[in-house]
């Protein structure tokens, strides 16, 4: 169980982690769900007491991660994979780790044996391919045996086979009871991945909620509408409540109304439609269209 | 004592602690073992055969901060944080570990250093190990390099970066420390001051140099005796060190 109380962190006038409250439950996998730069590297280094939080507080099972004795037997963490001494060999980089909580070194081999590294665990890390560099990772968040596992955009990079060993690993994880964090900004995978949700924009909190109401919520009712009059139905739809977001070839993509209404609306006016179609909108476009007023670089910012 | 082992495991897993301490002995036996085989003008004298320790010390001084700035290259500085938070007993046992390893090649430098010369010279009347000072020239150096190697693992605690701390620490010991008595008037007050000029005065300083010519050797300018220089050298070193400890635990990881 992780639970963030009014977590924030400034660095100078940014607010990386704004006011952010969440809990994260035992016995399934958790997506931390945000576009990059929204603060979940920064949030999950707070859990695990690497950066201060500026105010607010974030306990694991009630204690702040500082106070936990040998905390490795309670949080695993994997969040950068390339943290490695890479003329380290793979087994000793377990050594130092598992020695300094107090596992024993058979706990070393048992978790080489789980990833499928132990042919080549006397290999330098640095040698190592990422999908291998992942595995250690892993390998090291479980050496503890523990009940609260993180994981930072774990699927990285990764070729299809290792992105479904990944999967496979945290659900089997969570399945064992286990509290399970997995970051990322990819909306797609973790409604394969994690069955609760906690959204973040900006550093602040957008939703928390299962997957599948998170996206049911965020899918429903999109319309598609091309008009020649395109400003003044959107003006009108607008007025009505309605969500309404231009795209680039003129159309307007409506939420929160059905096609009926967004009909009704243009007849009552007289506007002339060319297309009026409900849509089934992309999870990616819904996720986009959520966080859409918190991304921190815009593309056409970056460009200027 | 488990942090010590972690710290240990750290250390010698890596390839560049042994090729500092190789570097190290290297160094300073051979250019003493060159002074030796050249020294012709009457007898050695024992503090001849630590002329070089300096060679070796700025190695060890150079391995101590890599000790701490690849592990925050490489990030292995908050998988240590994560496995103990407290941050301060990790980092007090890699002090531990550091400076021991730096007086046994400390040892191996100033006894190597003194051996040889013993083997090469041929008038060996002045190199016998019999006054308090004769020891201090040869036992001394383990006691500089352990001091010095606190002093590089606060600098590099601090800087975070590997070429940062390392320019740092070798401009400052082997530029500024030379180059300050430039400044008129004060220059020459000002470096008897300086950290490795007092360390240089507690290995050097003092000698019963009666076999050494006028004028040969390595200037040893300084205030305090040669105990009361290892003693500040040390307070230096450790004050860096716990400032060190402080800042990184203060600091995000």
């Amino acid at each position: 169980m992780i639970e963030a109380i009014g977590l924030t962190k400034r660095y100078g006038n940014t607010v990386a982690v704004d006011n952010l409250s969440f809990t994260v439950a035992p016995g399934r996998v958790t997506g931390f769900l945000g576009p990059n730069g929204a603060g979940k590297s920064t949030t999950m280094r707070m859990i695990l007491g690497l950066d201060r939080p500026t105010s607010g507080k974030v306990l694991i099972d009630g204690k702040p991660y500082t106070q936990l004795d040998r905390p490795l037997r309670t949080v695993g963490a994997l969040l950068d994979a390339k943290w490695v001494h890479p003329n380290r060999s793979a087994r000793a980089h377990l050594d130092w780790l598992a020695k300094s909580n107090g596992l024993p070194g058979k706990r070393v081999d048992e978790v080489l044996d789980l990833v499928g590294l132990t042919k080549v665990a006397k290999r330098r890390a640095g040698g190592f391919s990422l999908g291998m560099s992942q595995r250690l990772g892993i390998a090291g968040a479980l050496l503890g045996d523990p009940k609260v596992l993180l994981f930072d955009e774990p699927v990285n990079g990764l070729d299809p086979e290792g992105i479904l060993w990944i999967r496979q690993f945290m659900q089997g994880l969570a399945a064992e009871g286990r509290t399970v964090l997995v970051s990322s900004h990819l909306l797609s995978e973790m409604a394969l991945t994690a069955s609760d949700l906690v959204v973040i924009g900006r550093g602040k909190l957008i939703s928390q909620s299962t997957t599948t109401e998170f996206v049911e919520r965020s899918t429903e009712n999109a319309v598609r509408v091309r008009s020649p009059h395109a400003d003044k139905l959107g003006a009108m739809l607008v007025d009505k409540g309605f969500t309404v977001r231009e795209g680039e070839d003129g159309a307007l993509t409506v939420t929160g109304a059905t096609s009926d209404q967004v009909g009704d609306i243009a007849a009552s006016a007289g506007v002339v439609l060319h297309e009026l179609s409900p849509q089934r909108g992309s999870l990616e476009e819904a996720f986009m269209q959520l966080t859409g007023d918190s991304v921190e670089y815009h593309a056409a910012e970056t460009g200027k | 004592m488990t942090l010590l082992a972690v710290e240990r495991i750290k250390l010698f897993t890596t390839r560049s602690p042994w090729w500092c301490m190789v570097l190290a002995l290297g160094l300073s036996i051979g250019f003493t073992a060159i002074i030796a085989a050249n020294s012709t003008e009457g007898a050695m004298p024992v503090v001849a055969s630590a002329f070089t320790h300096q060679f070796g010390l700025m190695v060890i001084m150079v391995m101590a901060a890599l000790a701490i700035t690849t592990e925050y290259r490489f990030g292995t500085i908050k998988a240590t944080f994560q496995a103990v938070p407290d941050r301060i007993s990790p980092l007090v046992a890699k002090g531990v570990v550091v400076a021991l390893l730096s007086a046994v090649v400390g040892l191996l430098v100033g006894f190597g250093s003194w051996g040889l010369s013993w083997l090469i010279v041929s008038d060996r009347s002045q190199l016998a190990l019999e006054s308090a000072n004769d020891w201090r020239h040869v036992l001394g150096v383990s006691l500089v390099f352990a001091a010095g190697s606190l002093l590089a693992l606060g600098v590099g605690t601090l800087v975070r970066q590997t070429a940062g701390a390392v320019s740092i620490i070798l401009v400052f010991a082997l530029l500024v420390e030379n180059l300050v008595t430039l400044i008129p008037k004060i220059g020459d007050d000002i470096q008897k001051w300086l950290p490795f000029t007092v360390a240089n005065k507690f290995v050097l300083g003092e000698a019963d140099s009666s076999g050494l010519p006028e004028g040969a050797g390595p200037p040893v300018p300084g205030e305090l005796s040669p105990w009361g220089s290892l003693a500040y050298f040390t307070a230096i070193a450790l004050a860096f060190f716990v400032v060190s400890l402080v800042v990184a635990k203060r600091r995000d990881a």
